[in-house]
C-alpha cells in the first residue's frame, strides 16, 4: 500500500468523518501536505486539532515520513472557504 | 508604534526587527525536564528551532524567524541541533514530533503551519501578546 493510501486510511479509522486531502510537497513521497476536515475539530485550538493528525501519524514519522503540512478545518470552515466544490 | 519616526513608512527596521536571542543555558547539568522547563521559561515568547535567528538552517525555522521579526516580537531561541538530548526530549514533553515549535508564556503554541495560519488570519499578535 502506498503511504498516501495508508495515511488516510488512518486517519479516516481514527476520525471517521473525516475527509483527507493529501499533497505531494516534493516529488519524493515524504514530504506530504495534508488537508483534514472533521467536525470532531469543532471547539478546539488549531494546536489540539493538529495534535488530534500528529497523533495519528506519529508512528509514521519514525518510518519513512519526514514532513507534513496540515491544514484542518471543519466542514462548516471548509464551505466558507470553498473548498467543498459542490 | 506610534511613536517611531513617522516619515520612515516602510522603514526596513520595522519590517524585520531581529529580535531572536539565542539562548545560553546556565545549567546543563539538572536533569532534562528541568532543563526543559527551564528554557521554555527563559523568556515569554521561547523557538526551539535548527540553527540561530541570524542562520536558520531550515526553511519552517527561518519562516517563523521572519514572521517573528516581522511582528517585532522579543523571543529567546534554541538551536535543537545543538543539543541531541532537549532536541528528543522536547519532542515528548510537548508530544509534538517536529520542529521549530513556538512556545509562548509556557505553552506550545505550534509549529510552522500553525503559526502560518495564525499570522494570515491576523491572531498571532493576540497569542503573542497573551
Amino acid at each position: 500500500m502506498n503511504l498516501f493510501t495508508e495515511i488516510e486510511e488512518l486517519i479516516i479509522n481514527q476520525i471517521d468523518d473525516a475527509k483527507v486531502t493529501i499533497h505531494d510537497l516534493t516529488g519524493t513521497g515524504d514530504h506530504l501536505g495534508l488537508t483534514v476536515i472533521s467536525d470532531r475539530f469543532d471547539g478546539k485550538g488549531l494546536l489540539d486539532q493538529h495534535q488530534m493528525i500528529m497523533d495519528i501519524l506519529k508512528e509514521k514519522f519514525k518510518e519513512n515520513l519526514h514532513a507534513v503540512q496540515i491544514k484542518t478545518m471543519t466542514y462548516q470552515k471548509a464551505k466558507d472557504r470553498n473548498l467543498l466544490g459542490e | 508604534m506610534s511613536d517611531k519616526n513617522p516619515f520612515e513608512i516602510l522603514g526596513t527596521d520595522k519590517i524585520s526587527t531581529p529580535g531572536g536571542t539565542p539562548l545560553q543555558e546556565t545549567n546543563t547539568s539538572a536533569d532534562l525536564t528541568e532543563r526543559i522547563t527551564n528554557i521554555i521559561g527563559s523568556a515569554n515568547i521561547v523557538l526551539f528551532m535548527k540553527g540561530s535567528p541570524e542562520v536558520p538552517q531550515c526553511g519552517f525555522s527561518a519562516n517563523v524567524i521572519s514572521i517573528l521579526n516581522n511582528m517585532q516580537a522579543t523571543y529567546n531561541t534554541f538551536d535543537i541541533l545543538s543539543d541531541m538530548d532537549i532536541r528528543e526530549g522536547v519532542k515528548q514533553f510537548a508530544n509534538w514530533p517536529t520542529y521549530p515549535q513556538l512556545w509562548v508564556k509556557g505553552k506550545l503554541v505550534g509549529g510552522n503551519d500553525i503559526i502560518m495560519e495564525l499570522f494570515e488570519t491576523k491572531e498571532l499578535q493576540e497569542v503573542l501578546d497573551s
